[in-house]
């Protein structure tokens, strides 16, 4: 493993409020985070989440009203962001008009008031790093959209900052051009070695890049971790229905057996399930299961689930299926179509169900 | 697909806009070509000559006039054109507060209250302040000339504020550079356009006013306008043609030079 366990970021019980008596907003209410010396970190949340409020507390944009902001141990909450060792890549890049390529990447090193030999010998190297060299002195309105987010990574990337921050630098992107742009960013975060912290409204972006995810929703942090643990292992109702489509279903606890649950679902079945460390089980609870972890097969006494085709949509690589349980609920299940031709169900049918071993989550709300 | 609404396929369209660039344009059009005129009139064309264009240029009191007009305007334009930036920026960079609206309104007011006010006002106030303190130079003119053209010199300026990213300015911050440094790289050059047009919008202002003017010069402070006000009151020659012509070519100079200004930096960003 990297050497990962100094900690770059630390956000200690940062609150920020707008406003005050009766029209006061709460931003962000008592965030706690660890962010490690070479991750990539992604803030991922919907709009209006904090997430961005976040970063620009980070950055010096704006002033926590409550918690400190640790950077290698030293606060830096209450400095302005030209003291920061930190820069942005912004959203809409944000490259200053009336300069060339190569002018906007030297900007921070000049305000630095490094030698004049040292910051063409940088500027040069970044160049190199994001594939603009041809393009140094052009001016930065005759270049492409993904052109200029490579000048604002390299701009930002130039004065070698302790953090990189990135507030939704692909979304002005189209797809494929986003594609690419997120294992580009990926292999410079990779030979730079900086800690980048990435915000994201959207989750697939999230899980393809980062070494963790934190979740947020109104102001709270939901749910930190990799991305596998946010996707498989959501410690509530938001986190699994924001990241991906999911299947909910209401159980009883049965017993707890270590790290396990038995839980009984409506119709008797037992099954297995794992919970979030803070949670002490017990009662009626909703579990979650993911639809590529259940598989349809035709209709058996011994099968977990019975129910009936509602419909089916054909996506090319897969499948989904919507089976209408017997207590009316629906189930979705994402079918890889490993075979070619038609996959051999249809509506009305009749189906069985079985879930995958270990792929049952219980919910803490 | 159904017709959209084009006022140019209305009828009399065409005529009621050529009526319009007529009323506006034959005017000064006769004008400027009666200043060629080698008679005494205004009205009967007797052949082309130079020679009001010669008279004018000899005439001291126009040149004197000319001259004071410039020095007037040119120092007006550049104190308001400073005070103005200051203004567009403090109004433009910051977060919206309660009394911003009544701040610009405040600003703009000049442009509200009729001139002859602020006219008789200064009047009024300068009489007073020439008494006590003795000096009646040009600096009562040069002072009201600024107070007008202030808001004349703001708007443009704060246009370009407000179109511009205040994310650039968060970029530059975020890249070590000090808020004195920031204004310095960022804002000023691009602000720059904003400027220019405050300061040659602001200079035809004060080239151009008479009201004021009127009211508020000394003996002997004759500036172009009030001066060939003056000679209207005796007989019209053409050599008021003449410098009305030459007025009308430095002010086509400037709009263009603005214009050309402009659009070089409009390319380069």
């Amino acid at each position: 493993m990297r050497k990962q366990q100094e900690l770059a970021i630390e956000v200690r019980g940062v609150g920020r409020v707008y406003g005050d008596g009766a029209g006061q907003v709460t931003a962000l209410s008592n965030i706690f985070l660890n962010i490690r010396q070479n991750e990539f970190f992604t803030l991922l949340g919907p709009s209006g989440c904090g997430k961005t409020t976040l970063l620009r507390l980070i950055a010096g944009f704006d002033f926590p009203t409550d918690g400190e902001i640790l950077l290698y141990g030293e606060d830096i909450a209450p400095l302005p962001p030209f003291k920061r060792p930190v820069n942005t890549v912004f959203q809409n890049y944000a490259l200053f008009p009336h300069m060339t390529v190569a002018q906007n990447i030297g900007f921070g090193l000049e305000m630095l008031g490094k030698p004049k030999h040292e910051i063409a010998a940088r500027v040069e190297e970044m160049l190199a790093l994001v594939h603009m060299e041809a393009m140094r002195n052009r001016k930065v309105m005759q270049i492409s959209g993904g052109q200029q987010q490579r000048v604002a990574l390299a701009r930002a990337l130039a004065p070698k900052p302790k953090v990189l921050l990135l507030d939704e630098p692909l979304s002005a992107l189209d797809y494929k051009l986003r594609k690419e742009m997120q294992v580009e960013l990926k292999r410079v975060q990779a030979e730079t070695g900086i800690t980048f912290i990435f915000v994201t409204h959207d989750q697939e972006e999230a899980l393809a890049m980062s070494d963790r995810i934190a979740v947020m929703s109104h102001g709270e942090v939901r749910q930190v971790g990799a991305p596998w643990e946010i996707y498989d292992r959501p410690a509530e109702r938001f986190v699994a229905d924001f990241i991906g489509e999911t299947n909910f279903l209401a159980a009883d606890v049965i017993s707890i057996d270590g790290p396990r649950t038995r839980v009984r679902l409506f119709n008797g079945t037992l099954l297995d399930a794992t919970y979030p460390v803070d949670l002490m089980p017990e009662g009626k609870v909703t579990i979650v299961i993911r639809p590529e972890h259940a598989q349809l097969d035709t209709p058996s006494s011994t099968a977990m689930l019975n129910g009936q085709i509602e419909d089916l949509t054909y996506l090319g690589t897969d499948t989904h299926i919507r089976v209408r349980l017997p207590d009316t609920s629906l189930f979705t299940i994402r079918q890889q179509n490993n075979r070619v031709g038609p996959i051999g169900f249809s509506a009305g049918d009749p189906v069985s169900l079985n879930i995958s071993e270990g792929a049952a989550q219980i919910l803490k709300d | 697909m159904r017709k959209r609404f084009d006022i140019r396929v209305q009828p009399g369209f065409a005529m009621i806009a050529m009526f319009c660039f007529f009323l506006l344009y034959v005017p000064i059009f006769t004008l400027v070509v009666y200043a060629f005129n080698s008679g005494i009139s205004i009205a009967r064309w007797e052949g082309f000559s130079f020679r009001w264009f010669v008279a004018a240029w000899n005439n001291n009191l126009v040149i004197e006039a000319a001259i004071r007009s410039v020095q007037i305007a040119a120092i007006a334009a550049i104190i308001a054109t400073a005070v103005a930036t200051l203004a567009a920026i403090a109004t433009t960079r910051t977060a919206g507060y309660r009394g911003l609206t009544f701040k610009y309104s405040f600003i703009n007011m000049p442009l509200m209250v009729p001139e002859i006010v602020t006219a008789v006002a200064l009047l009024i106030l300068f009489s007073r302040i020439k008494v006590w303190t003795g000096y009646s130079g040009l600096g009562y003119l040069i002072l009201a000339h600024t107070a007008f053209c202030i808001p004349f010199a703001y708007l443009p300026i704060r246009a370009r504020l407000e179109n511009m990213d205040l994310a650039l300015e968060r970029a530059a911050a975020d890249l070590y550079a000090t808020p004195f440094k920031v204004f310095r790289y960022i804002t000023l050059p691009l602000l720059w356009p904003g400027i220019l047009a405050g300061l040659m919008l602001a200079f035809v202002i004060s080239l151009d006013d008479i009201v004021i003017t009127e009211f508020v010069k000394s003996a002997g402070q004759e500036t172009l306008p009030t001066y060939m006000l003056g000679q209207l009151r005796r007989a019209i020659t053409p050599e008021m043609n003449a410098i009305s012509t030459v007025f009308l070519l430095l002010s086509l100079a400037i709009v263009t030079i603005f214009f050309f200004l402009s659009r070089s930096n409009e390319k380069s960003d």
